[in-house]
């Protein structure tokens, strides 16, 4: 059984049709890349998939269930988290307070428990904050788990959002460009961490403007223009096909 | 370990010398500069408790509430409709300022729902707004039904009292004088210890995270499956929940209110107490309630002084008072833009 099968999505912004009937199939453990020529809807998919927009048409299957999204926190709890295009990190916390915040959906502490300091909310408390440090280490910024979240270099504010992401415990990890703006040093750690987020068992989601890491990292790729899905299969065949390089250099070279 | 319970007999002997200063300091004033200021003391535990409600939707949360004081109205109300002849009931104590804690956080929540999904400036209109609205109310329910009494306000409410034992008395206990003002110093005092303890360990909680995620970036909290909804009208609840604790408290202190006392300048100065002080930093809140209190009260002192000095009052007090009151604003927003005492954090984010 496949972890996340869309079914013919379709979201419209006033007259303009972003996406039309995407339907595509993510299986568990694999890298999906999800690429196309900017505007094509890849952030779109995105946003309707995690809830901060609503599908005009068309229905998810997320891990056997239909995924009924209302609201972007449902989705969350239901095992699927993400990273931003243009990084959206609580600057004015501390790298660990952001991971701690991702704990946030797998725990309970109210208001009750954090004022009467009950037991259960001091234990919850310790672990939340021994995870959040497993998970800044397992990322690469266990280092500079005090500082500010805005004074950490762009390479590690891209990792701290991951680390925040997986916090959530995600069972798919969705990650929009999140080797934009590195240099090839910096996107040599992400594809390591990538490779090994999934060795540990979490399916991940891509979308990704550099090619080179789409075809090293991915098991399969789907190809979006004009909100239409022309392509889809291994990165190698994808790279080839007619359809492809036409979206992407234009009819006259094709 | 020796080392740590060392450091921790220190804090326990600090928090003791902490605690007998505090019981001592209204005797002190009162040897001192006279009763007046033992009730401006007072005065300022209560604007303490409200600046400290305001911190959690201000400072935490970051959602800006312009109507704050309506919350301190409606507890203050509460209390007084229930125990004062008013209405003829003398409800007991223990069920007051409960249940006008509770009223409170029911109206936080009535403003909260219809505003999340206001940002910013738009959120502090509607909250100006009903701030408004509730003093309104009050003003003009004497008829058809007379609920409030209206802009007469109630009189005779109440004081604190269990049985026979009631603040409003002055008593002798050791040689030492208890009046009025000192009874309820030791009670506002406590709730304010209260409040100070719920604001601190509710910041460093599962929930104080979450409210500041919002402030931080609320997209991003949606996405790590904050119920923003949820949390933010808990923020609402919170804060409310402090104001009707501290309106039911002045009004047993003052056994008057009317709708006067709640009007959008109060608003303002709970604002400016949590801004001046150190938004999201409990010290820094409680320094800015005290000074705001004590400040405008100590310019008092001006008219006589120029009296004293000029031989005629040159400008009238209650001028010179606004006057430097918007002077020490801008001086703070041009040198101290996060607050006399800003959180660590905030400092290092305007040093930046």
């Amino acid at each position: 059984m496949s972890l996340l099968e869309a079914r013919n999505i379709t979201k419209r912004f006033g007259g303009l049709e972003a996406l039309t009937d995407i339907a595509l199939t993510i299986e568990r453990g694999e890298i999906y890349g999800l690429i196309g020529p900017n505007g094509a809807g890849k952030t779109t998919f995105f946003n309707v998939l995690t809830g901060f927009y609503q599908a005009d048409g068309g229905d998810f299957l997320f891990d056997g269930a239909p995924l009924d999204i209302t609201t972007a926190h449902e989705v969350a709890a239901a095992g699927i988290a993400r990273t931003f295009q243009n990084i959206r990190l609580f600057g004015n916390m501390t790298a660990l307070e952001n991971v701690m915040v991702g704990r946030h959906v797998r725990t309970r502490a109210g208001v009750v428990g954090a004022v009467l300091r009950m037991q259960s909310a001091r234990d919850e408390e310790r672990a939340i904050h021994a995870r959040a440090l497993d998970l800044l280490e397992y990322v690469g910024v266990g280092a500079r788990q005090h500082d500010l979240a805005n004074s950490l270099p762009y390479g590690d504010q891209r990792r701290l959002e991951i680390a925040r992401a997986l916090a959530t415990e995600p069972k798919l990890l969705a990650l929009d460009e999140p080797a934009a703006g590195m240099n090839a040093t910096e996107t040599a750690t992400l594809k390591r961490l990538l490779e090994r987020i999934r060795a540990d068992g979490t399916t991940i989601l891509l979308i990704e403007h550099d090619v080179k890491l789409v075809m090293g990292l991915c098991d399969r790729v789907a190809v979006l223009d004009y909100g239409r899905k022309i392509a889809e299969g291994a990165p190698a065949v994808v790279q080839r096909d007619a359809v492809v390089i036409e979206a992407y250099l234009g009819g006259a070279l094709a | 370990m020796r080392r740590l319970m060392h450091d921790r007999r220190l804090a326990w002997a600090a928090y003791a010398l902490v605690a007998i200063a505090l019981a001592a300091l209204p005797f002190a004033v009162d040897a001192t500069l006279g009763r007046t200021w033992v009730r401006i003391i007072d005065v300022a535990l209560l604007f303490t408790m409200l600046a400290l409600g305001l911190n959690i939707v201000v400072g935490y949360a970051g959602l800006l509430d312009l109507g704050y004081v309506a919350f301190f109205a409606v507890g203050a109300y509460c209390y007084a409709l229930l125990a004062s002849p008013q209405h003829g009931i003398h409800a007991p104590l223990l069920l007051l300022l409960p249940l006008g804690a509770l009223v409170a956080a029911g109206f936080g929540v009535l403003l909260g729902a219809p505003t999340l999904k206001l940002r910013g400036d738009y959120l502090a209109i509607v909250t100006l707004g009903f701030g408004e609205i509730i003093r309104i109310f009050l003003n003009n329910l004497n008829h058809p039904f007379n609920l409030t009494n209206g802009p007469q306000g109630i009189t005779l409410v109440d004081p604190l009292h269990i049985g026979d034992f009631a603040l409003s008395k002055t008593y002798t206990l050791g040689g030492l004088t208890f009046a009025p003002v000192h009874n309820y110093y030791f009670v506002f005092l406590a709730c304010a210890a209260l409040v100070v303890l719920v604001s601190v360990r509710l910041e460093d909680s599962r929930i104080g995270r979450a409210w500041i995620a919002i402030r931080e970036d609320e997209t991003a909290a949606r996405a790590m499956g904050i119920n923003t909804r949820n949390i933010k009208l808990l923020a609402f609840a919170m804060g409310a929940t402090f104001g009707g604790i501290s309106g039911g408290l002045f009004a047993a202190f003052q056994g008057f209110i009317s709708p006067e006392s709640f009007t959008l300048l109060d608003s303002i100065m709970i604002l400016c107490m949590v801004v001046l002080g150190g938004m999201g930093h409990v010290p820094g809140v409680v320094l800015g309630a005290v000074l705001l209190t004590a400040l405008p009260e100590a310019l008092r002192y001006v008219g006589p002084l120029q009296n004293q000095w000029l031989g005629r009052v040159l400008i009238d007090p209650s001028d010179l008072r606004m006057l430097l009151f918007g002077l020490a604003l801008v001086l703070m927003m041009l040198f101290r833009p996060a607050g006399l005492w800003p959180s660590k954090v905030r400092k290092r984010e305007l040093a930046t």
